[in-house]
């Protein structure tokens, strides 16, 4: 294992699911490109946000990134060995399968449902323990599970570690169930929705504690949200990216301050502006798409899967699927059209209620 | 833009707005094995004809019993007590609390009706749409075909294909058409109120505003009153006239949103402004509110937020504060309101 690899590194993925139409055997199988062709890179020590409607593929790409979801395209590989060779029998990989399951983590959405109820936070937290630091004397692994309690702010760890998971608030759960995952000792921990069923006071604890123990313990983050508030708060804090998903296409990627200050693709706008924002003197716009709901993932639209929605669509986006492009010296990119000058979307109809010069909003 | 905002002000100048709804000392009990459990405490608070009030809360404040207890419809063993009283456009003012069954029936979707969280639960999976308007007229005794051409207009104001959705069983519908159709449903017997719970609580953001922008046309074509419970309060900013904030099942203050968000004078809404992720503010601002929120059964003496507040001093562990009046439309319940500007920073101030 080279120092320079990535932790994870996505190639060209794909994830479909495929509905062979339950019990009728003659019924058209219907394929779910719940990811398609996502190239995503994440370095050690490094804070991705993902961010989508629901439906857009977020969870399944995070899910592929941590080795939870074999890809049916594409090859998602660990500090450049590829996670599902290094599965399969007699392979022989570089690294370990067992040490790559211990290194890509996983923090559930609801934290109530992600503890066991018939155990204590102890028993909880010394599972993993067990399995993977045998060594450990039951002293040693009480110590160091009382020293994660304390850490997080569960004080006086003693009580907290005989607790059951009723008897612990929504936050005090998510924090035992990050410590689980930290316990091991992780390169990446994926957050799918860490924080989405907290209340809105405790988020930024929770997100606060997140960053602290990235910092502490140099792990790298997959945050996913459908919240565009949160994931800016992780994701800028942590000098990180910011992605954006749409339909199974990562529409748009680059440094979190950057894609927020400066959104390119029109998807990103219009995310932008279902955020609501503290300020008062912004009243209830019309939404800034020509579809408010999304199209069926089953059958997504030709060329650029927005041009449903679009306000700049035209004739040319319905038939051409764009290109990734640049944009500026950071690494911020995004598919779209409009970034390029030379396109022929320049001189294509407008689709019905688009216009290339859409207000700017 | 500025049309929308001159729309909104004007139920607040002509004449003297008028109350729909008055509550008076609201009150919501459940006795339990360790003690009464008072979800709701005293609540005063008058929702005026025309207007959007948003109330926020975090969960455990109280407020989905507040939803309940306006159409008395707290769940037993709760006990709804004090004064709801609504005041039709036309006919004598009616005491919420004191209908007999069929009055209340009537009532409830009639003239007040609700839309309530997870609009999955909230259809009957073997019936078509079509059905449940038609179920909904009939129970009521309305006329079936004029309710239905009502409903195309409705379903067409809230952005669905009539036709498509009227055929369809609920499960053919994603999350964000039938909490639409929802809304339709709940204004088919043309209600003067309508009551929601975190009526897009389960939806995607893009979805919560575009329903958000959908209602305050609606309030506008339908002449409505609305009350818009939620725990989300970026949301709310951008619906409300006004907007009320419960801390441990009691009002802590009231006022436009323009004051509720620039002004704030109860140190709970400044704590809770400066913890909310924002787009817009600055980053090192936001910080957690320090503590928990309370237990029902064993809410604080005295103002019931003292245990958190940085301000607090002897007099608010003991005396409960009143509603003061810090300008004409804008109360707050706490002792020491003139001082908050001074002591707690409101950080998403900072970059305006």
């Amino acid at each position: 294992m080279s120092a320079d690899d990535p932790v994870v590194s996505m190639r060209d993925i794909d994830v479909h699911f495929q509905d062979d139409g339950g019990v009728n055997p003659f019924a058209d199988p219907e394929t779910v490109r719940a990811v398609d062709g996502v190239d995503l890179d994440i370095p050690e020590n490094d804070v991705v946000a993902i961010v989508g409607e629901s439906g857009s593929g977020k969870t399944t790409l995070g899910k592929a990134a941590v080795g939870l979801q074999q890809p049916t395209g594409g090859t998602v590989s660990f500090r450049g060995q590829d996670i599902w060779t290094a599965k399969k029998r007699f392979s022989n990989p570089s690294i370990p399968y067992s040490e790559i399951r211990r290194s890509l983590q996983i923090i559930h959405q609801d934290p109530g449902s992600s503890l066991n109820p018939h155990q204590t936070v102890e028993a909880s937290l010394a599972a993993p323990l067990k399995k993977y630091e045998s060594e450990l004397g039951p002293e040693d692994r009480e110590a160091r599970i009382l020293a994660m309690l304390e850490r997080v702010g569960m004080t006086p760890p003693h009580d907290y570690a005989q607790r059951y998971p009723h008897q612990l608030s929504g936050g005090e759960k998510q924090r035992v169930a990050l410590i689980r995952a930290l316990l091991m000792n992780p390169d990446l921990i994926l957050a799918d929705e860490a924080v989405s069923a907290l209340d809105v006071s405790l988020r930024v604890e929770v997100m606060d504690l997140m960053l602290d123990l990235q910092d502490q313990f140099d792990t790298s983050f997959l945050f996913i949200s459908h919240d565009l508030s949160n994931a800016r708060y992780l994701a800028e804090h942590a000098d990180g990216r910011l992605g954006v998903m749409y339909l199974g296409e990562l529409v748009e990627l680059g440094d979190a301050e950057e894609v927020l200050r400066n959104p390119q693709h029109p998807y990103t706008k219009v995310l932008k502006w279902a955020t609501p924002s503290l300020s008062p003197d912004e009243g209830a716009a019309e939404p800034p798409v020509r579809e408010i709901d999304i199209p069926d993932p089953v059958d997504p639209p030709s060329g650029c899967r927005f041009h449903t929605r679009c306000p700049y669509a035209t004739e040319h986006c319905k038939e051409a699927t764009p290109e990734q492009h640049s944009i500026g010296a950071a690494a911020h990119q995004a598919s779209c059209f409009r970034l390029d000058d030379a396109s022929d979307y320049w001189h294509s109809e407008p689709l019905e209620g688009a216009s290339l010069d859409a207000d700017e909003r | 833009m500025s049309g929308r905002a001159d729309a909104a002000s004007v139920p607040k100048t002509d004449t003297e707005s008028e109350v729909v709804l008055s509550c008076r000392d609201l009150s919501v009990e459940f006795r339990m094995d360790r003690g009464t459990s008072r979800v709701l405490n005293g609540l005063d608070i008058d929702i005026e004809r025309n207007e959007i009030i948003g109330v926020v809360g975090e969960s455990g404040s109280g407020k989905s019993m507040f939803a309940s207890a306006l159409l008395d419809a707290v769940v037993e063993p709760g006990v709804t007590s004090g004064e709801i009283t609504y005041r039709p456009s036309e006919g004598e003012p009616v005491d919420v609390l004191d209908l007999s069954d069929d009055r209340l029936r009537q009532l409830r979707w009639e003239e007040i009706s609700m839309v309530f969280q997870g609009a999955l639960s909230s259809f009957n999976p073997t019936l078509k749409l079509r059905g449940h308007f038609v179920e909904t007229l009939e129970a009521h005794d309305y006329d079936v075909e004029a309710g239905l051409e009502r409903t195309r207009e409705l379903l067409s104001d809230l952005y669905l294909d009539p036709d498509r959705v009227l055929d369809s069983y609920p499960h053919e519908l994603s999350g964000g058409m039938k909490q639409r159709a929802l809304i339709a449903l709940s204004l088919v017997l043309e209600p003067e109120v309508l009551v929601m719970d975190e009526p897009t609580a389960a939806l995607d953001l893009l979805m919560q505003r575009s329903i958000v922008s959908l209602l305050s046309d609606l309030r506008d074509k339908y002449d409505l009153t609305m009350v818009f419970i939620t725990h989300d309060l970026p949301l709310v900013t951008k619906l409300a006239d006004r907007i009320g904030v419960l801390y441990a099942f009691e009002l802590a203050e009231v006022g436009s949103t323009e004051e509720i968000l620039s002004d704030p004078k109860h140190p709970y809404t400044r704590a809770l402004l400066n913890s909310t992720p924002d787009i817009d503010s600055p980053l090192e601002e936001m910080r957690p509110i320090e503590g928990a929120a309370p237990d029902p059964v064993n809410v604080p003496s005295g103002c019931p937020y003292h245990e958190r507040c940085p301000m607090a001093t002897e007099d608010c562990a003991t005396i409960k504060p009143d509603m003061e009046a810090a300008s004409a439309t804008h109360d707050v319940a706490c002792h020491h309101w003139e001082r908050v500007d001074d002591e707690i920073d409101l950080t998403t101030e900072v970059d305006r």
